[in-house]
């Protein structure tokens, strides 16, 4: 009779644990695209790209990888052909709204590298995102080491291109 | 007055004539670009003395003969330096062989953090022809100075990043300034200006 009981119990623990787990997952922030970088031997840091798009208001408050000591998020802004770089505290991800981490606005920059970001390579990164009511989501990405001479395509004028 | 002007007029046809037959090619004082700036008028960028990777001195003289085309940045840029390097070997791809003329020169504004080893390393992984000079602390403001260039050091934690001008400073193969290419042009958009500089001279 006892153990039919904590039969039950366990049972019904990891159901509630899969319903919070599923209910997690349902509140996630899409990541997509995410790509970083390649970098020569001795080269000090980089940058990480990616598109987040958040199901609710939320923000991205920070981002941790193991490949640096320190991860910053930096907008870069240009006026008058002068490129004006800071780092900023968190990024608002709108509900619904694509928002676009790429060299011609906001962008992760891992400082401080312990090793070369070999071309090909994973780079792995913890993304910390909070939504309105306070609540922190952890996710995790591989962004795939793209050749230091890569283009962005993102702001380019494809009708421009011949 | 009239005749003054006109025999006024007529001297200065003649001696822009007389510079371009004695330096035997265009001359003339303005160019027309599609999409850079036209920068024929300005006086900078004519002094800088710096350093290539083997520790040898560079100045424009040394690259007589090429079309030299001048960017600022630094290694730790994530954005806009390899978006524009990136662009320089990939219009220097558009232009055929005529592109074999541009030289690709890349200074440090950096260059306490800028070794020029890895300097070298990292402007050649664009394009094995391309070029990265590195000065003093005094010799890069002082070259920053000639070209017009700002920069300044933004704290960031506990290291800095840099805000600078983005833009490409293009000589004739003669040594005199032609072009500025802001970083909004495509890499088409600068091998088609580039090619206009090209037919100067």
């Amino acid at each position: 009779m006892t153990s039919f009981c904590a039969k039950r119990i366990k049972q019904l623990a990891l159901g509630l644990s899969l319903i919070g787990m599923a209910w997690q997952v349902s509140a996630q922030t899409q990541v997509s695209d995410a790509w970083v970088r390649a970098t020569v031997a001795g080269q000090p840091s980089t940058g990480a790209f990616m598109t987040l798009q958040a199901d609710t208001d939320s923000k991205l408050l920070s981002v941790l990888s193991p490949v640096a000591k320190t991860v910053q998020i930096h907008q870069m802004s240009m006026k008058d052909d002068v490129m004006r770089m800071g780092q900023v505290e968190s990024v608002a991800l709108p509900a619904g709204k694509p928002v676009s981490f790429d060299p011609h606005g906001y962008h992760i920059m891992l400082m401080d590298l312990t090793a070369q970001v070999q071309e090909g390579s994973k780079v792995p990164l913890t993304l910390i995102v909070e939504n309105a009511k306070g609540e922190k989501e952890t996710i995790k990405v591989d962004a795939e080491a793209r050749a230091l001479g890569t283009m962005d395509h993102g702001n380019m004028d494809h009708s421009k291109m011949h | 007055m009239s005749t003054l002007y006109s025999r006024r007029t007529v001297l200065q046809g003649m001696s822009l004539l007389s510079l371009g037959l004695l330096a035997g090619c265009d001359d003339s004082s303005k160019l027309s670009f599609k999409y850079g700036k036209d920068l024929s008028d300005k006086i900078m960028g004519r002094s800088f003395k710096l350093k290539d990777a083997e520790g040898e001195t560079r100045m424009l003289g040394s690259y007589q003969g090429l079309m030299p085309m001048i960017f600022f940045g630094f290694t730790q840029c994530p954005a806009v330096c390899p978006t524009t390097l990136a662009r320089a070997a990939q219009a220097k791809k558009l232009m055929g062989r005529d592109g074999e003329r541009l030289q690709v020169i890349f200074i440090t504004l950096d260059p306490e953090r800028d070794t020029p080893q890895m300097l070298d390393k990292y402007v050649k992984a664009f394009d094995p022809s391309f070029e990265a000079l590195s000065g003093t602390l005094e010799e890069t403001a002082a070259t920053a100075k000639e070209f017009g260039v700002f920069y300044e050091k933004v704290p960031s934690g506990d290291t800095y990043t840099l805000s600078h001008t983005a833009t490409s400073y293009v000589f004739d193969s003669r040594g005199n300034l032609r072009l500025g290419l802001s970083a909004s042009l495509t890499a088409q958009e600068c091998a088609e200006d580039l090619l206009t500089v090209m037919e100067v001279c």
